[in-house]
């Protein structure tokens, strides 16, 4: 799971990323959680925010998200949990553009999958192994 | 890097010295140069420079280095640099104040333009849309769940409710570009029994004006936002971003 830094850092530090953690382990079960290194208000930016996703500077912004893209490989996770929407674009367009195998997710679309109510439509970002899950 | 020495008597260090006015908490004198800033910093390599490079370059006046790179535009603005920093220097601000003095024609046009369109309507929506395509979008997208998901005939998406306790914000590329994306967080507020509210006005959560570092358009769009909530008499403003 990525660490937002608008929501962690830079607004409510460690406490809300262990409220985090423990929504996630909630969801997908404490053994199918894997952090990344380091973590929490520690944590690397994506490379999503500040304007980056606009600013033309594409190339740039895909080696600034090489970090964000090892640290997630480095898991050996096959999902990677977003739960903001610059860092869900770019963890995105990360796995797209370095061929990373691993799908992004909105933590909305994993809270509604673990709760039995995800509809039909509401699964463009998962992948096939849980796209047909509680329909 | 140069090869020769520098002659720091030459150079008039004029952004060295606005930032000791403008962020005198900055504590630019206060670098111990120990790096840690550099080593957490994803941009470290970029254009040849690092955070740490950029404080030094700043206190030794090279302005015509600082004032032209473009690196300051792959600062993502994270804040890493400070949070490990151990005598706080402030580089985002700093960092911050070098995109202000770039020309507004000259500094990105990607988020220039987001910046512009925001500032079209009061949805501060820098995608454009506007109050009456998000209405419909929301209220299409609503009804259509009431009846054709099974258990959810009660979905409210409420639009304009006054004196809701939470006033939620949204990114404008769901309702612009896959608005069924909307669904799962009504359905978690629906769950969780939440009193909340959409507004028309004010409620793209997203404010390019802010990178763009176009101060006097980055406030009024905060204030269009603050009045929106205030207007329908909301308690609490969500952001999701």
């Amino acid at each position: 799971m990525q660490d937002p830094c608008q929501l962690v850092r830079k607004s409510f530090g460690d406490p809300v990323a262990e409220d985090m953690r423990f929504v996630v382990k909630s969801v997908v079960g404490e053994e199918n959680f894997i952090d990344m290194t380091p973590n929490m208000s520690n944590n690397y930016c994506c490379g999503g925010g500040g304007g980056y996703l606009q600013s033309g500077y594409t190339e740039a912004r895909h080696q600034y998200g090489k970090m964000k893209f090892d640290q997630i490989k480095n898991t050996g996770a096959t999902y990677c949990i977003a739960p903001c929407h610059n860092c869900h674009s770019q963890i995105h367009d990360l796995n797209d553009h370095f061929d990373g195998g691993y799908h992004t997710v909105h933590l909305w679309t994993l809270i509604c999958l673990s709760l039995g109510c995800l509809g039909e439509n509401e699964r463009a970002y998962l992948g096939p192994d849980l796209a047909e899950v509680g329909l | 890097m140069a090869d020769e020495a520098l002659n720091l008597s030459e150079k008039k260090a004029e952004f060295r010295e606005k930032i000791k006015e403008l962020l005198p908490e900055g504590n630019l004198n206060l670098c111990f140069t120990c790096g840690t800033c550099a080593a957490g910093c994803p941009a470290t390599g970029l254009e040849n420079m690092d955070p740490r490079k950029f404080v030094r370059m700043i206190a030794l006046g090279l302005d015509e280095e600082v004032l032209t790179t473009p690196w300051i535009w792959m600062c993502s603005l994270c804040m890493r640099c400070i949070y490990a920093c151990p005598m706080k220097v402030d580089i985002p601000n700093m960092v911050g104040l070098a995109r202000r003095t770039w020309p507004r024609e000259k500094r990105p046009k990607g988020i220039i333009d987001s910046c512009d369109m925001a500032l079209r309507n009061d949805t501060c929506s820098a995608m454009g849309a506007n109050e009456e395509d998000f209405q419909f979008v929301v209220e299409d997208v609503a009804e259509e769940v009431r009846e054709e998901q099974k258990g959810w005939e009660d979905l409210q998406a409420p639009v304009n409710k006054k004196g809701a306790e939470f006033f939620l914000n949204q990114n404008s590329r769901e309702p612009v570009t896959e608005p069924d994306e909307m669904i799962p967080l009504w359905k978690i507020l629906h769950l969780a029994g939440a009193d909340w509210t959409y507004g028309t006005k004010g409620w793209a959560a997203e404010n390019y004006c802010l990178f763009a570092q176009d101060l006097e358009n980055w406030e009024k769009i905060v204030r269009v936002k603050a009045k929106a909530v205030d207007d329908l008499g909301c308690k609490v403003w969500l952001n999701t971003e």
